[in-house]
Formats: structure tokens, sequence, C-alpha cells
């Protein structure tokens, strides 16, 4: 099956063709924003880090700017920059440029304040979005596809028909050559044991028992139980009791194919195939994380209704709630009848998403791109804010 | 005609109602090739759980053929199975005592 996309210099596909402007650090979200909103074609990414934090969350802010620079649906980067924060804007911009694509900087502090990097900013994003939109989309094979999915406001139905439902798309992209990414470390408590089972290797077994035990520590060491945060209230008002039954319905979205490689967050996978990476269950975080790995498209089930995208990748809502499904159409894109175990109708669903993700991945809008909603993504930290 | 509740396997000591359920209602349920009578003695909305058997105070609650918590109370067959009579045993840092 195929797809048309954008071919990139470095032999990637997008399946959207955006100039990225990337703020550096939340002190430069502002002028980030103001450029987007002058520049048809361009695309923020704004978030809460980049400044007075430990080194690890330095570093996996970088990792996570550039590996998002390197997104296949960006033909063009801008870095914005305040210019005094503790992450390196230039290494990003230099990491970003690896990938071919022109990258261009605005430094704040520099240039003479916010109204000055704006303009000077806006020129440097019209002239690279005046270029990308003379590409043309080709047709490419669905094994150029990188498959993210996530589950969230889920309630009992995410694991009975929509998270399979994922699962089975994702099997699909695999068996044609293509590469799924999931994650949610926290959703796999409780369940670890059956997707150690499926690691290709000895060593990724133990590695996705690592960092679960990892994940689950940080909560721990607050001292209090972790209910009510995981699951959420909502999930529980769904009739999700405990983590363990929460992680059983969600790590199914994953399908049944072995798992290659544990990623930490803001990597880029290796390879084709199914991948883990590491991220917590949280939207902002965990979108912003499958954005990093490449996700061209991203599936997101839900039981409850959660309504976000994220600024330039085709973000896919589907429902087996059918309450859901009738109160909120202005987010769902798919609803999927509940199945029972037989799972017959799980596997038409699959194909039935599968149309879907590559209608979305050759340019059909996804409901949240058509009300422009999830602009406020945010990057995965592990330690204090100073 | 839609099942009522589901069971998901045939292990399972809890069923998912796939409708909102009245107490005093008997439910005819399939766990694989067997047939379950269940009678409610509480109301249990959708997507949430009821028992199908007895389970001990202190025993595991099984779900997808497994363990999703363990029970807080002794609990009769047909009873709404939730936060007030389920625990969870992972995340627990309020037993654990945080980080020394």
């Amino acid at each position: 099956m195929s797809f048309l996309g954008f071919p990139r210099q470095n032999g990637a596909v997008g399946t959207r063709n955006y100039i990225g402007v990337i703020s550096t650090v939340s002190c430069a979200n502002d002028v980030a924003w103001w450029i987007w909103q002058k520049v048809k074609g361009s695309a923020p990414f704004l978030h809460g880090q980049g400044c007075c934090q430990t080194k690890p969350d330095i570093d996996i802010a970088t990792r996570t700017l550039t590996s998002l620079g390197w997104h296949p649906n960006l033909a063009g980067v801008l870095v914005v920059s305040l210019g005094c924060e503790s992450l390196s804007a230039d290494n990003i911009a230099q990491g970003i440029a690896k990938s071919g694509k022109p990258v261009e900087k605005v430094v704040i502090q520099k240039i003479g304040g916010a109204t000055a990097a704006v303009a000077e900013g806006s020129r440097l994003a019209k002239a690279m979005a005046a270029e990308a939109a003379k590409l043309k989309r080709q047709e490419f094979p669905d094994s150029e596809l990188v498959l993210g999915v996530k589950c969230g406001a889920s309630d009992t139905t995410s694991g009975l028909s929509a998270n399979p439902t994922a699962g089975a798309a994702c099997d699909i992209l695999i068996d044609n050559g293509g590469t799924c990414v999931f994650g949610e470390t926290t959703e796999f408590i409780g369940a670890e044991h059956i997707l150690a089972r499926r690691a290709a290797t000895p060593r990724v077994a133990e590695k996705i028992r690592d960092i679960v035990a990892r994940m689950e520590k940080r909560a721990t060491d607050m001292g209090f139980d972790m209910r009510g945060g995981q699951p959420t209230a909502g999930n529980i008002a769904g009739g999700l009791s405990t983590i363990e039954e929460k992680s059983l319905g969600a790590i199914v979205k994953g399908g049944t194919r072995p798992i290659k490689e544990v990623y930490e967050y803001g990597e880029r996978p290796q390879g084709q195939g199914l991948f883990i990476i590491d991220t917590p269950g949280r939207e902002p975080e965990f979108l912003t994380g499958l954005a990093a790995a490449g996700a061209q498209v991203i599936v997101f089930t839900t039981g409850i209704g959660a309504p976000q995208g994220f600024p330039f990748i085709p973000v896919l809502k589907i429902t087996g709630n059918p309450n859901t499904y009738q109160h909120l159409p202005e987010h769902i894109d798919l609803f999927v009848e509940l199945a029972d175990k037989a799972g017959s109708g799980i596997a038409q669903a699959g194909e039935r998403l599968y149309q879907e993700i590559l209608a979305a991945a050759s340019g059909k809008p996804t409901k949240a791109e058509k009300i422009n909603y999830g602009n406020f993504p945010n990057i995965f930290t592990i330690g204090p804010v100073m | 005609m839609i099942q009522k509740a589901v069971i998901l396997s045939p292990r399972d000591n809890v069923a998912t109602a796939l409708a909102d359920l009245k107490a005093g209602e008997t439910l005819k349920l399939k766990a694989g090739d067997q047939t379950l009578d269940i009678k409610l003695n509480a109301a249990v909305p959708f997507g949430h759980k009821f028992s199908l058997a007895d389970i001990k105070l202190g025993s595991p609650v099984i779900k997808y053929g497994e363990v999703i918590g363990t029970a807080t109370a002794e609990i009769k067959p047909g009873s709404y199975v939730h936060v007030h009579n389920l625990a969870s045993a992972r995340g627990r840092g309020d037993l654990t005592g945080g980080k020394k």
C-alpha cells in the first residue's frame, strides 16, 4: 500500500510540509508564537523547559528539540532563542542542520528585543516557507511510515476496542515493512511481563523491565499512592480501578509483533519494526516523545474523549465508547464498536483504521487539525526546576 | 443482541459491564466454553466491573487473565468491584514510605 508524501533531503518522507518555529526555552515562547501567527505554512513548538534545570534535563531538552527539528514533516526550521538559557541554541541548530534541511536562528537578546526578533524571524521563516511551498506530494510505499500510538483519557472501552484496533493497525504496518512507536511507561506497570515476553532479545526484555522499575520508583519515592495521578480520576470514573488494569488494556495498542528496541525520551529509533520509547503517559510530554521519534502520523485512542493533536503531525482520534463518539463529534475521527473477545471485529476495525492512517498521511486533515487543537505540548523532565 | 457484560478470559473472577446494569438483574455470561449465571447484588455502571465468584480479602482480582490488584474486602459473587474493594499493588509509595 502507499501514501502521498513530501520527500526530504535525507530520504525521509513527510506527511505535512511545515516550517517549524522551535522555541529553545519557555522565555522565547511568545516570540515563536507571534512568528507562527505571521507566517503561513509554519508550525510552532513551544514548551516549558530549557533553563534552570540539572544536566540530565538539559540533555533531554536538547536531544528532544534536535530530534523535533529532524522531523520529516518540517521542510525547514527556525530556532527561536532568548540568549541566556541553559541549553545551547547553537548546538540545537547545528544538530538539526545535519538532517540536510535549511535551519535559521534568531536570538531575542542579541537582535534587540522581541519586536525585532519577530520581524527578523518572520522574514527568515517566510523565505523558507516560500521554498517549501514549491514541493509536491509524491507516492511512497507505506513502509516509509512511522506510526506513533497513544491512549489518553482512557476508560474501560479503551482496552476492549480502541486499543486492540490500534494494535491491529500497527501489525498491518509492521508486516508491510513500516515502523510503529509506542510508550507511556507508567502504563506498562503491572503488564511489563507481557511486553518483556515479546522483546526481540533478552537484552530488550531486561530494558523493558528496567524502564518500568525506574518510572515506578520515581512515583513511589514521593511517598504516596500513585492512584488518582495514574490511573487518573477520569480513568477511575470510567471504570478503571488500578494501574495494573489500565496497563493491561493500554499495552495492546502496540499490537502483537516483536519489540525490537527500547529508546530514551527524545531519541530517534533506527531501522524498521516495533519500538518503545521511555515516556510518561501524560499527553503534552508523550506526544512530543512520539514526534521526536519521527512519527509522521499518530493514532490516539480515547475513552472519555481527549481533544489534543500536535502542531505539525496529524493525530487521529479513535474511540470505542459510543457515548463519547456521540457527545464529542468535534474531536473524534473514528468510532470502533465494542468487540467481544472473539475479536473478529477487531481485525476489520484495524483495516478500517489503517485506511484512515494512509488518508491522513496523504493530507486528509484530522479533527484536531481542523480546529487547530494541540499547540501546548511539553518536554519530559526527571529532576527539579531550580 | 449485544452482550450486557463480557468476561475477557476464562481465568477471570470479574466481568465488565457493557451497559448500565441494575441491582437484582441476572446475567447469562460466556466464560470460555461455559455459561455462567450471575445475579447482581448492586448496580454496575457501563464499563465497570462485578465479581463472578467469592473473592477473599487479600486475594487477587483477575481480568484479562492477569492480576489487576488485591481485594481489600470479602467480595461475594455479583458484587460491584471498584476502588472501594480493590487496591493496586503497584506504585504504592504510601506503603513503602517513599525515598529514604
